[in-house]
């Protein structure tokens, strides 16, 4: 005999009667999802309900009739429910049955593949459109004909500038001031005490000034923009600039790209003054060097080509930062969750983009012979 | 509604506001259990405040408010974050969490807040939004709901708990007449079935007078509220301007310009 807590089943000939007792809470943890297998297990041709012995109930009672009246339809059933309170029948009528979606699951691994295949092809694709519109863009902008504010772009540039420079300053001092630890311990052995000045001049201004500063502001900056930009794509304050009229390159992105672009060779400057500095601090008071000596073996083992090289990595890597994180900032979902998933995929596509694009300039380097 | 019927709420001199802003003082009235409960007033008079106040959100600056005659701000932040389970709340525009899809937005409360096993659980929340007409839309991700699926997606899961009383910020706002007509339908037909108490917050004038059997009118000028009674009956009782000319749709008789003066 079919039964479970809270309802049993008695057959009258055919007919099953679903006898239903006491509370009917769904926070008691009553309902049981196997009720309908049970009950057409019975073989009954039709069912009708008893609710005199019923108690309190909520959807818990609504659920379980529900779900056996749908049983019942498969089955070619009757499903007699007049017996329910008359409150239970109407809201039993607002739960029509309507084909349930499967969840979602991936398909076959190619077409997983080829999809993804697609999508980066569409990325990339996109990324090269966003460039060629950031060239033009700053064309249109020397002629003065962009539709960007003057005082957007001011702020964009104090934000990625001067509001920056706490971060950068710590940072590279201290990273001037771990290569100039490294080295000194590593050449004091052969009693080149003196080249931890080129050392740290030369790794500073061609390298880590450079990517340093990148990273930090791919973290900071670029993060800040993906979000920014996808927090006003969930908000359809892009949809409302697009209905405006407002170029919506123009407006956003242009000033965004425009700021960092130009302040990070400054940063990229500050951050070689400094790191220089940290990496003096640690060789005096380390090493047996006078302040003199370290300033002069610095002066002329840090040549020009050198700084050339950094300050174009840093205008690159300021290009690159931006352009992505607009670019992954403006493809955003309109949620909450694509806000977050938008800052992190700028910064951790800003990060490997800078690596990778330092390798190709010290390859590039390499092979030019700089 | 008998008059024998328990109250469910009573409110007794509540102050509500912000840390050097008072919105509305000395507000008092009685919810009944099982009744639809207005609160009313023009924008930016603190409707949304007291609602929030009532919910456990906002902490009021005086008064009490007493859910079936327990103090609830006198509680501790358990004991009140447990009554709080029998709140069921719908936000303004649904507030669903956009991470997951509708259905796991229903089964949030119950995975996390109860014991219920997985599959009573997924019956639920297939009757739960079955019963708001979002069946097939379980798997859907809530940035792919139109407005009027997100706030009945909303209803659902306020509904999770089985609530005891159900709070609503402006439920009608931003659907057309015929989806507003269907959600207060709806609301009936939980309140009817379910015995649930219903507080609203609306100006809609007319689902206030199609649904609701009592309520409050707070005026934002003198902060405090102006009329109690059901929307209906002020309609065509009440003879305070404010209260008229809302309920009308007329113009306050004061802000109209003289007619003679703006011909100079």
């Amino acid at each position: 005999m079919a039964a479970g807590p809270g309802w049993s089943v008695e057959i009258d000939g055919t007919r099953a009667l679903v006898v239903l007792e006491g509370d009917w809470l769904a926070l008691s943890g009553i309902l049981a999802p196997d009720a309908p297998r049970q009950v057409l297990a019975t073989g009954a041709a039709s069912l009708a309900f008893d609710a005199t012995r019923l108690g309190r109930w909520d959807t818990a009672l609504i659920a379980l009739v529900a779900e056996l009246r749908d049983s019942c339809n498969d089955h070619s059933v009757a499903c007699d429910t007049s017996a329910l309170p008359p409150a239970a029948q109407r809201l039993l009528g607002l739960v029509v049955r309507a084909a349930q979606p499967g969840a979602k699951h991936p398909g076959p691994f190619l077409e997983t593949v080829g999809a993804a295949a697609l999508q980066f092809g569409h990325a990339t694709c996109g990324i090269i459109a966003l460039i060629g519109s950031t060239v033009l863009g700053a064309g249109a902008m020397l002629r003065g004909r962009a539709m960007m504010r003057g005082a957007d772009l001011l702020d964009c540039m104090r934000e990625a500038g001067a509001a920056a420079l706490p971060i950068v300053t710590v940072i590279n001092l201290l990273v001037g001031g771990i290569l100039a630890f490294v080295g000194a311990v590593q050449l004091r052995r052969f009693g080149a005490d003196i080249y931890v000045a080129s050392l740290v001049g030369i790794a500073v201004v061609r390298e880590m000034a450079a990517l340093m500063t990148a990273i930090i502001m791919a973290g900071r900056t670029g993060g800040a923009y993906a979000a920014s930009l996808a927090t006003m794509q969930a908000n359809e304050e892009i949809d409302a600039l697009r209905a405006v009229g407002i170029p919506v390159f123009d407006y956003l992105v242009l000033p965004r790209v425009l700021a960092l672009t130009a302040m990070m060779p400054i940063l990229y400057l500050w951050g070689c003054a400094v790191g220089i500095c940290g990496g003096f601090v640690v060789a005096i008071a380390t090493l047996d060097l006078s302040p003199i000596s370290f300033i002069n073996e610095t002066r002329s083992s840090v040549s020009g080509t050198q700084f050339a090289l950094g300050f174009s990595k840093s205008l690159a890597f300021g290009a690159l930062i931006a352009i992505t994180a607009c670019y992954v900032g403006l493809r955003a979902g309109r949620s909450a969750a694509g806000v977050g998933l938008a800052a992190t995929r700028a910064v951790v596509a800003g990060v490997i983009g800078v690596i990778a694009l330092d390798a190709i300039f010290d390859f590039s380097a390499n092979v030019l012979g700089i | 509604m008998k008059d024998g019927t328990p109250p469910k709420i009573q409110v007794d001199g509540l102050s509500i506001g912000f840390p050097g802003l008072t919105v509305q003082h000395g507000i008092s009235f009685t919810v009944k259990t099982g009744s639809i409960f207005a609160i009313m007033g023009s924008s930016g008079c603190g409707k949304s405040t007291l609602l929030k106040t009532m919910i456990g959100l906002l902490r009021p600056s005086a008064g009490t408010i007493r859910v079936e005659d327990i103090d609830y701000w006198a509680l501790g932040n358990a004991e009140r974050a447990k009554l709080g389970r029998r709140f069921g709340v719908l936000f303004q525009d649904g507030a669903l969490w956009t991470s997951m899809t509708t259905g796991d937005n229903v089964a949030l409360a119950m995975r996390m807040l109860t014991k219920l096993s997985a599959s009573s659980i997924a019956s639920l929340v297939r009757v739960k939004l079955a019963m708001v007409g979002l069946a097939a839309s379980s798997f859907t991700m809530p940035a792919d709901l139109s407005g009027g699926m997100r706030k009945r997606a909303g209803l659902a899961r306020a509904l999770a708990l089985d609530p005891d009383i159900l709070f609503f910020d402006e439920p009608s706002a931003g659907l057309d007449p015929t989806a507003s007509r269907r959600l207060d339908d709806l609301i009936c037909e939980l309140r009817d079935g379910f015995g649930t108490t219903v507080v609203l917050v609306s100006h809609e004038l007319p689902s206030l007078f199609a649904i609701c059997d009592d309520g409050i009118f707070l005026d934002p000028v003198s902060k405090t509220p102006i009329a109690h009674g059901a929307p209906r009956v002020l309609r065509d009782t009440c003879v305070n301007e404010t209260v008229r000319a809302f309920m009308h749709r007329e113009r306050i008789q004061s802000d109209r310009p003289a007619p003679d003066a703006a011909h100079g």
